[in-house]
C-alpha cells in the first residue's frame, strides 16, 4: 500500500491535469483552481521544511565542531536578525531598546546551541545564561514601546532596518560576488579562445563578432558586424536552440508520462 | 623565454589587473557611447508607447541582487515610461530576493516621478505615484510555474492580498481586474529560469503578449521564442537595457555602464588576439625546430 497509494494519486491527478487542459468547463476549472491552491500550500510547507533543514545543518555543524563551524553562528544570527527586522518597525523617531532586544534574542539561541555541545557542568551554565537572556528579551519586548511587531502590514515590510540591511548589505554582497565573474570570464576567454582547429576557429570568430557588434569605433564596417551578429543569433543560434528545446520538451513529456503511468518511481525515494 | 612564449603562459592576474584598470578609468571619465538599437528591443518600447493611458502593464521582477547591474536598469526604464504615460503597473516577484528588488525599484522610480522631465521632446509634469492606484505589488510566492498558472485563473487565487497585506479587492486599480485578460502585456524581467515558465505556462496557456528582459548570458536561448512569435521582444543584458534607455530618452545606469562594458570587451578582444598571435608564432617555431 505504501507504493500503490502514491502511484495511484500521482496517476489520477496527472491525468486530470492533462484532461482539464482540454475541457474548459466550469466544474473542471473549479477542481483545477482547487488543486492549484493545494500545490501552493504544499509549496509553502516545503519552504518551512527548508528553513528547518538549514537550522539543523548549521546547529549540527556547530555541535560537532566541523571545519568553519563559526560561520554557522553567523548564518543563524543573520537569519534571526533579518526575520526580526522584517516584522518590526519604529513607532516614532527612536529605536529605544530594539537593538539590545535583537542581541539578547540572538544570545539566547547561541547559549542554547552552546549548551548542546558543552559537557555537564558547562551545560547548566549555558542554559542558565540562555534563561537570563530570554527573560531580558521578553522584558524588553513587553516594556519598550519605541517599536512594535507588524506582521503582514506595510509598516513591517517597509521596516527601516530591513530595507537598510537589504539595500546596503545584501545587494552589495550579491553584486560583488557576481561582478567577480567578469574577471574569471576575461581570463577564461583569453585561454580558451585559441584557433586550434576549424571548430575552435568558428567559435572564436562568432564570439568576436557578437562582442564587437555594437562597437561604434569600427566605422564603416559597424553595420556589417551588426548584421553578422543578428544573423548568428537568428539563424545558427536559433536553429541549435530550437533543436535543444524540442529535445528537452520531448524528454519532459516522456518523463511525465512515465511518472503518471507509474513506470518512473524515483520521486518516492527508496520506498 | 621570448615574448610569444610569455604570452602563452601569461599569468591570469595580469588580465585581472588590466581589466580593473579599464573598468575604473572608463567609469571615472564620463563620455558618450553611441547605442545602436535592435528591433527586438524597439518592439517592446513601441508596444508600451502605443498603449492608451489607464492600461495595465504587468512587470514580474524575477531577479536577485546578483543580476542587478543588468536587469535593474530595464525595470527603471520601463516602469518610468509606463508611469509617465499614465499606465498602471502590476508587479510580482517570483524569485526569493526579488521582493526587495521590486520594493527598491518602486521607491526610486516613484521619487524620480516627482520631478518634471522631458522625454523625446515631450514634457511630463511631476506626479505622485499612489499604491493601489498607479501600481499594485502582488509580492512573492514560491514555485513560479504554479503561481503563473494560478494568476491565469485569477490574481486573487495566489495573492488574496498585495505585498503589504491589503486585500486586492480594496485596491482601486484591481477593480474588475481578474487575470491576464485584463492586462495589456507582461514584460518579465528575469535573472532566473522563471522566464521559461512565463513562456510555457503563461503565454503558452493564456496567450497574452509577452516580452522579456534577461541577463546577457541567457539571451541567446530565448531567440527561438522570438522567432516563433511567442515573445514579441527581448532585452538582453545591460546592452538591451541601454538600448531601451536610449529609446525612452531616459539615460540611466545601463547607458552609464555601457562605456565600461564596451572598453572591457575591447580589452578582452585585444587579449584574445594577443593570445592567438602567441599561439601561432610559438607553434610555428616549434614546428620549424622540429624539422631541423
Amino acid at each position: 500500500m505504501k507504493r500503490q497509494i502514491p502511484v495511484f494519486l500521482v496517476g489520477m491527478f496527472g491525468l486530470f491535469m492533462i484532461f482539464q487542459y482540454f475541457v474548459p468547463h466550469e466544474s473542471s476549472e473549479w477542481v483545477y483552481e482547487f488543486l492549484l491552491d493545494w500545490t501552493i500550500i504544499i509549496g509553502i510547507f516545503a519552504m518551512a521544511l527548508g528553513l528547518w533543514s538549514m537550522y539543523r545543518v548549521a546547529v549540527d555543524k556547530i555541535v560537532t565542531r566541523k571545519p568553519n563551524w563559526g560561520y554557522s553562528y553567523l548564518t543563524l544570527t543573520g537569519l534571526v536578525t533579518m526575520m526580526l527586522f522584517g516584522f518590526t518597525t519604529q513607532n516614532g523617531e527612536r529605536w529605544g531598546w530594539f537593538f539590545p532586544f535583537v542581541i539578547t534574542l540572538n544570545l539566547t539561541f547561541i547559549m542554547i546551541i552552546q549548551a548542546r555541545q558543552a559537557k555537564q557542568g558547562g551545560r547548566s551554565l549555558f542554559l542558565g545564561l540562555a534563561a537570563v537572556f530570554f527573560v531580558a528579551t521578553i522584558l524588553i519586548g513587553i516594556l519598550d514601546d519605541a517599536w512594535a511587531f507588524h506582521f503582514r502590514t506595510a509598516e513591517g515590510l517597509r521596516s527601516t532596518m530591513f530595507v537598510a540591511f537589504f539595500d546596503n548589505i545584501l545587494i552589495p554582497i550579491f553584486a560583488t560576488m557576481f561582478s567577480l565573474l567578469a574577471f574569471f570570464i576575461a581570463s577564461a576567454a583569453y585561454r580558451a579562445f585559441r584557433a586550434r582547429n576549424l571548430m575552435a576557429t568558428l567559435l572564436l570568430m562568432a564570439a568576436l563578432v557578437v562582442m564587437m557588434r555594437f562597437n561604434p569605433y569600427f566605422g564603416p564596417i559597424s553595420p556589417y558586424l551588426s548584421d553578422a551578429s543578428n544573423w548568428l543569433m537568428n539563424v545558427p543560434n536559433l536553429a541549435a536552440q530550437r533543436a535543444i528545446i524540442i529535445g528537452v520538451g520531448l524528454g519532459i513529456v516522456a518523463t511525465a508520462l512515465k511518472v503518471i503511468l507509474g513506470i518512473e518511481r524515483g520521486y518516492m525515494g527508496k520506498g | 623565454m621570448d615574448i610569444f612564449e610569455r604570452l602563452m603562459k601569461l599569468d591570469r592576474r595580469w588580465v585581472f589587473l588590466f581589466l580593473i584598470i579599464v573598468c575604473v578609468v572608463t567609469y571615472a571619465f564620463d563620455f558618450p557611447v553611441p547605442i545602436l538599437v535592435e528591433p527586438e528591443v524597439k518592439a517592446i518600447f513601441d508596444f508600451v508607447d502605443s498603449l492608451p493611458p489607464g492600461e495595465i502593464v504587468m512587470v514580474p521582477i524575477d531577479y536577485d541582487p546578483g543580476s542587478l547591474a543588468e536587469l535593474h536598469p530595464m525595470t527603471y526604464a520601463i516602469v518610468e515610461q509606463c508611469w509617465r504615460k499614465n499606465l498602471k503597473v502590476l508587479f510580482t516577484a517570483l524569485s526569493q530576493n526579488a521582493p526587495g528588488m521590486a520594493d527598491q525599484a518602486i521607491r526610486d522610480i516613484s521619487d524620480s516621478l516627482k520631478v518634471e522631465k522631458e522625454y523625446n521632446g515631450v514634457a511630463y509634469p511631476p506626479r505622485e505615484i499612489v499604491n493601489g492606484e498607479d501600481f499594485v505589488f502582488l509580492g512573492y510566492k514560491p514555485y513560479p510555474s504554479i503561481i503563473i498558472l494560478s494568476m491565469g485563473q485569477n490574481f486573487r487565487l495566489p495573492f488574496p492580498t498585495d505585498y503589504y497585506g491589503t486585500p486586492l479587492d480594496s485596491l482601486p486599480m484591481m477593480k474588475g481586474v481578474q487575470n491576464y485578460d485584463d492586462v495589456a502585456c507582461v514584460i518579465d524581467i528575469s535573472g532566473t529560469n522563471s522566464t521559461d515558465y512565463w513562456i510555457s505556462y503563461g503565454q503558452g496557456r493564456y496567450g497574452f503578449p509577452l516580452a522579456i528582459g534577461v541577463t546577457g548570458v541567457s539571451t541567446a536561448q530565448y531567440y527561438p521564442f522570438y522567432g516563433s512569435g511567442q515573445i514579441f521582444g527581448i532585452m538582453g543584458g545591460m546592452l538591451g537595457a541601454a538600448q531601451y534607455e536610449d529609446l525612452a530618452d531616459n539615460p540611466g545606469l545601463a547607458k552609464d555602464g555601457m562605456r565600461v562594458q564596451l572598453y572591457a570587451h575591447m580589452m578582452i578582444i585585444a587579449f584574445i588576439i594577443l593570445g592567438n598571435i602567441g599561439y601561432f608564432v610559438s607553434g610555428r617555431r616549434a614546428k620549424v625546430e622540429g624539422v631541423k
